[in-house]
C-alpha cells in the first residue's frame, strides 16, 4: 500500500490548521498566499524558524518561518505581554505555534492513514544561515501574511518505506551561511 | 473552594496561558504550580498536594500518558483528576488517555470557554 498526499490536499490541510491556531489562540487571522514547491533547501536565511518532526507511515518535518517582528507580536498576543526582542519567550511562544500547527496536521492525517508520532519542537534564531533536508524531495511552503508581516508554513511528507530516496528521514541541518 | 492546580507541559508560554484562561473561566485557583515533564511533576506531587492536574502528553523525558499511569498507580494520587491538553486529537490516543483514567481530554488549540466547559463537572 502506498502512502501519500497530492499538494493540493496537503495545503489545504496547512491552511486550516494555521488559520484555526490564529483564530482560537492568537486572536488574529492568517491569511493565505499562493502556495509553491520548493526543492531541498527551504525558508528564509534569517529570522526564527521552529521545525517539528513528524514520523509514522508517512516521515517529514513541518517548519513555521518568521520574521523577529512578528514572533515578537506572535508572543505578545499569545501571552498579553508586549516583546520588543526575541527571547526565550518569544522562541517558546513561536515553538508552541508550530507545535499547534503541525500537531493539527497530524491529527487530520492519522485519520487517513494511522498513528503518527511527533517530535518536541526546535527553534532557531539567527541570521545568515540555511535550512536543508537531507534526501531528494519537495518541501511544500504556504505563505501567510499575519498583521501586514509574512510567515510561512512548510513541510515535506515521504512514505516510511522510501527510505532509499532519503539518507536520514526527517533530519534537517542547519549551516551558518 | 480554593483548587490548587498543577499545569505541566514543556511549553513555558503554554503554562502562561492556561493560568490566565484558568483566570478568565473564573475557576476558583488557589496555588498554581508548574512543571515541564512528568518527571519535574512527580517531583512537584511529592512535595504539594493539588486537587487538579492539566497535562501536556507530548514532552521529553517522561510523556503526559506514561505520567497519567504512574499517577493512577500511586494510592496517594489516584484520585487527583487529570485533564490532558494537547495536540494529540487523535482517537486512539484520547482513548488511551481515557482508559489511563484521565478526567477529561482538551485538545490544542482551545478557547477559554472548552476549559471551562472541561473543569465544570471536575472540580
Amino acid at each position: 500500500m502506498r502512502f501519500s498526499i497530492a499538494q493540493d490536499d496537503l495545503v489545504e490541510r496547512i491552511t486550516l490548521a494555521t488559520k484555526e491556531v490564529f483564530s482560537m489562540m492568537l486572536g488574529g487571522e492568517a491569511v493565505p498566499g499562493p502556495p509553491r514547491t520548493e526543492d531541498g533547501g527551504v525558508g528564509p536565511t534569517e529570522g526564527v524558524v521552529a521545525l517539528v518532526g513528524l514520523t509514522g507511515p508517512l516521515v517529514g518535518t513541518g517548519s513555521v518561518c518568521c520574521s523577529p517582528e512578528l514572533a515578537c507580536r506572535l508572543a505578545g498576543q499569545m501571552l498579553m505581554t508586549e516583546y520588543h526582542a526575541v527571547d526565550n519567550d518569544v522562541l517558546d511562544a513561536v515553538g508552541e505555534v508550530a507545535n499547534m500547527i503541525i500537531g493539527n496536521l497530524k491529527t487530520t492525517i492519522e485519520d487517513q492513514f494511522g498513528a503518527m508520532w511527533l517530535s518536541v519542537p526546535t527553534v532557531v534564531y539567527g541570521r545568515n544561515f540555511t535550512t536543508r533536508s537531507m534526501g531528494r524531495h519537495n518541501w511544500t511552503v504556504v505563505p501567510f501574511t499575519c498583521d501586514g508581516m509574512e510567515m510561512q508554513v512548510q513541510m515535506f511528507l515521504t512514505e516510511a518505506n522510501d527510505l532509499t530516496k532519503l539518507m536520514r528521514p526527517g533530519l534537517t541541518v542547519l549551516q551558518k551561511g | 473552594m480554593a483548587v490548587d492546580i498543577l499545569i505541566v507541559d514543556d511549553s513555558a508560554a503554554i503554562r502562561k496561558i492556561l493560568q490566565r484562561v484558568l483566570l478568565q473561566a473564573e475557576v476558583p485557583l488557589g496555588k498554581v504550580h508548574e512543571a515541564g515533564d512528568g518527571v519535574e511533576a512527580l517531583a512537584k506531587l511529592s512535595e504539594e498536594k493539588v486537587g487538579l492536574i492539566l497535562s501536556d502528553i507530548n514532552m521529553p523525558n517522561m510523556d503526559g500518558l506514561e505520567l497519567l499511569g504512574k499517577l493512577k498507580s500511586t494510592d496517594t494520587l489516584k484520585d487527583v483528576p487529570v485533564v490532558m491538553i494537547t495536540t494529540e486529537g487523535g482517537q486512539a490516543k484520547v482513548l488511551e488517555a481515557v482508559n489511563l483514567g484521565a478526567a477529561g481530554y482538551v485538545r490544542k488549540p482551545f478557547t477559554a470557554e472548552q476549559i471551562k466547559e472541561k473543569l465544570v463537572g471536575i472540580i
